[in-house]
Order: C-alpha cells, then structure tokens, then sequence
C-alpha cells in the first residue's frame, strides 16, 4: 500500500518538508498539508515593520502557492489528533488516516497568560511586533513617539528568534536617532534572563552593544503584570518598570490543537522528540520540526531550515524500515540587525557556543562582530528564503551540520 | 568538579552549588540548603514544591520553568514567589537537589 503522510502546519518547516519529500518518494505517495490559514508570513521581516523598513504586503505570500504540484492542501483548522487511531481530526469534520505524521504548527503567542497585557491599552501604548497585526500597529505608534520611555519585555522563554527583541533595541536606537529624538527616549530591555542573551560569550557581546547604545538592561524580570492603564510592568518579585510604550513578547505555546491530542504535547503544548533524529518520543510514526518541537534548540527558521534535511532523510529511512541515522546536531545560524545598516551573525550547536571567526569558512562572513556584508546577508536571506528553502534546494556552502573551520574555538571549550 | 559538604556528607555540585547528583541528596539537606537561601523553615507548600522538582527532573531530566510549575505544580506562580523569592525555578531546584534548570536556549 502506498504511503499516506500527513504534515500538520504549512509555515517554514511543513512545506520545506513536503517539498522535500515530494521530490523524493514515488508518485504513489500521498502527501497532505494542513493549515488553518493561507497567510505565509517571513517571520524574519516582522522585525523591520514597527520601522517603516518592511510593509506587510512585502512578506506575506499564499501558502498553497509554496508548495510544489502533487502534494494536497486543506486550508482548514484541525481539531485534533487521535495517536492511536493514526487519525487527525479537522475542524470540518474531514478525517485525514496517516501512516505517518509531520507536526510542523509552530508555537503561538498567548497574551492571555499574563494579567493586563490584553487589557487597557493594548494595542495603543501596549503592542507586540511578533505577528503582523501588532508589529503594522506598533508602526503608527513609533512614527508619533517622540519622547518618553519605550520598554521592550521579554515575559518567559521559550519565544521565537530569541535575538529579535534584542535586535528590535538596536533598531530602535537606529530610528530615534534617524528621527533626530534619541536623545528624548529612552530604551529599556527586560528580560527574565540573568544577562542579554542565553550563551555566555555572545552575551557578554551582545550586553557590551546595549552599553554602548545607552540601552538599559533590566534582568531576571519575571513578569507579573501589564499594567497598560498605569503605563507599568510589575515583575513577580514586587519589581516596577514604567513605560510609555511597552514592546512586550508574549509567552509561547504549541499549537491549541496539541493540548486536545491525548499524549501528544507536553505541558506548553509542544512535542518532545529525540533531539538527533527528531522523531517523537510518543509514537515511532510521529516527526518534529521547528517551532513546534520541544527540543533544546532556539526557536528559529534556520533551526528548521537545518533540520529539514536531517527529517526528510529519517523519514525515508522510517518509510524503508531502516533505522534513523541521520543526525540534526542543534545547529542554528542567526543574523542580528544591529542598526545604522550593519548586522552581525552568530552560528553554533547543542555543544558549541556562537563565538567569533568566520561563517562558513576562514573565508566569509564575519561572527559575532557588526558588519555592514551581515546585514546585506540578512536582507538577501528573503530571497533564499522563497526561492531556495522552501522549495528544498539545498543553499551551496551550508550544510545542516555546523561547520567548526573558521571559528575561534579555544581547544578546551571544543566539545564542551 | 567542586563538592561541598551538606549535612555532614560530601555531595557533588557544580560552581553555583547546583546539585549534580540529586541521588546524594537527603531532606536533611534540603533544610540546610533552605537555610542557607534564606528560608527559615520548609512549610508543607515547601516540600509541594520539593517533592514535584524531583519527580520532574526524574521524568524529563530538567526542573521545570516558573511557567511550567505555576500550570502543573497546584501552586500558583504569586504563592511560588512567596515561597522562593529570589526565583522559585532556581532557587526551588538548588533547594531540592536537582541540577541547574537547562530553562531556555
């Protein structure tokens, strides 16, 4: 009997994955995408909307129109997934049977988990810029502010692209100074962290630009309340900080249909999976990709774009009766906007810390250092991003494994 | 690998005094461990608090976030503050003998 894949999600990982597959398995091979909107957003360029740099018609594309000929498409909410039937359940009541399943549905923002942060003043002095409605709001309310405090609050981890709030400081210390009122606002990152980013040496860079900015850091905030009336966060420790606009990052959650998949998720709604060959640790038959994994890697689209080829390889195998060998070892690349047209970039793994060099080789683009070639590199990633990750070519240079030539790696902390 | 002794025994952690075996660990330890963070005396809600660190690095092989205790532990994350000022996820996991919460990347 042929095989029926069914991928949940149609963002980043979903169709890469389908694309993939569908170049690689007979024609017999049924593969079904599911998504319960058409809207495929470049994620990426949420970040340069609040600014005026990107407009919203700029980074949206059809999601069916991603995805290569021979491959189905329900553009449908699903309700939920039966593990032991091998069933996923939509909202419309179709029933998809799958002989094996690809959970591909991201993470979701939830505001409601945080008391006052959808109450007054969302969406007029409180926003968020990591979907499109917040960040083509946040846009009105930057080009009218022209003094005060601008707060930007990271309220728990895990998020999505954990160096974009950052990135948004550093932007926005580019535009108040475009806009020639720097000097009449001040910019404050609050992050439940103990240092501006999780590892240590990009950290101490990465806290050092701050300084530099006269961006102040604010740590190991958990935070309590928006108090969007009163123009206040309220950490749990009893902790204020006063804001005229709060940039605020939501909380994150696996899809809502997880939460309704006995023995599906785990307690955030996302899927725990081997973190080498990212199947599920619930069912053989069950894969992971990107955001909607509960793995120790950031969550990010080149997290997704590395374990694509890694999934697609493991799936075959799975297919073939073959154990799984091919091996994603964390590998994650991430431009950092840094403002005034310069970026820098950062690339490690589960054991290696992003620290200096070059990417991908001795020859390249410079890490963890601001350069003008990064941020042209961050702009033409677009590009690659349509034309090249997601139809599944492979981008010449960069495997999924993280490349070690070229990095300043100190002989004790290799391997680490 | 430093240790440092607890109780009288010799028990391995690592350089913020994080357990690294939470086999070594003893409830007489986690009295003084809470004493020497500041906390006077283990209430019930204390060892509510103890006692599902454990089980949850036994199942998953990390303590839990803040997030995660507040939706799963039956204490909410306010009364979780209230027990462990400085930082219920670490302070809890430091006091329960678990290592440092891997918490977010």
């Amino acid at each position: 009997m042929s095989d029926r894949i069914v991928i949940l999600g149609g963002g980043t990982g979903g169709t890469l994955t389908a694309n993939r597959l569908r170049k690689a398995l007979p024609a017999d091979a049924e593969i079904t995408v599911v998504d319960e909107n058409d809207q495929h957003v470049y994620q990426p360029g949420l970040l340069f909307v609040p600014f005026g740099l990107a407009h919203p018609e700029d980074i949206v594309r059809p999601r069916g129109r991603q995805l290569h000929r021979g491959i189905n498409y329900h553009h449908v909410g699903i309700a939920r997934v039966d593990i032991d039937a091998q069933e996923v359940h939509l909202a419309d009541a179709t029933v998809l049977p799958y002989d094996l399943l690809v959970v591909a549905t991201g993470s979701r923002l939830v505001p409601e988990e945080t008391e006052g942060l959808l109450g007054p003043g969302w969406m007029e002095r409180v926003f968020t810029f990591y979907d499109l409605p917040g960040a083509t709001a946040l846009a009105g309310a930057l080009a009218r502010f022209e003094r005060g405090r601008l707060v930007v609050n990271v309220v728990d981890m895990p998020i999505k692209c954990p160096v974009a709030p950052l990135e948004f400081c550093f932007l926005a210390d580019w535009y108040f100074h475009e806009v020639g009122v720097r000097d009449e606002v001040t910019i404050t990152y609050v992050t439940p962290l103990d240092a501006a980013f999780t590892k240590p040496t990009a950290a101490r860079t990465l806290g050092g630009m701050l300084e530099d900015r006269n961006i102040e850091l604010v740590t190991e905030f958990n935070t309590g309340e928006v108090d969007g009336e009163g123009g206040k966060l309220v950490g749990y420790d009893g902790r204020e900080v006063p804001f005229d606009i709060a940039v605020v990052i939501p909380a994150h959650s696996g899809a809502a249909y997880v939460a309704d998949s006995p023995g599906l998720g785990d307690d955030l709604d996302f899927v725990l999976a081997d973190e080498h060959t990212l199947q599920a640790h619930v069912r053989p038959n069950i894969f992971v990709i990107g955001d909607a994994a509960s793995l120790p890697v950031s969550k990010a689209g080149s997290v997704t774009h590395f374990e694509g080829e890694v999934l697609v390889e493991n799936i075959l195998r799975f297919l073939r009766g073959e154990p799984l060998d091919a091996a994603y070892d964390g590998h994650a690349n991430c431009f950092i906007e840094t403002g005034f047209h310069k970026a820098m970039l950062i690339d490690f793994n589960y054991d290696q810390e992003p620290v200096a060099g070059h990417f991908p080789g001795p020859v390249g683009m410079p890490l963890l250092k601001e350069s003008r070639l990064n941020h042209l590199g961050k702009l033409m990633f677009q590009w690659f991003y349509w034309h090249a990750l997601l139809p599944g070519r492979d981008i010449p240079g960069v495997g999924p494994d993280m490349p070690t030539a070229g990095k300043d790696i100190a002989p004790a902390a290799q391997g680490g | 690998m430093p240790t440092a002794t607890i109780s009288g025994v010799a028990v391995d952690v690592n350089d913020e005094g994080f357990f690294e075996q939470p086999d070594q660990w003893t409830e007489d330890m986690a009295r003084e461990l809470a004493a020497q963070e500041g906390i006077a005396e283990l209430t019930d809600k204390h060892w509510q608090v103890i006692r599902f660190m454990r089980q949850e690095f036994a199942e998953k092989g990390t303590g839990p976030t803040v997030r995660v205790l507040g939706k799963t532990s039956g204490v909410t994350v306010k009364e979780l503050y209230e027990l462990f000022p400085k930082g219920p996820a670490k302070m809890a996991a430091k006091i329960a003998g678990i290592p440092k919460p891997r918490g977010c990347i």
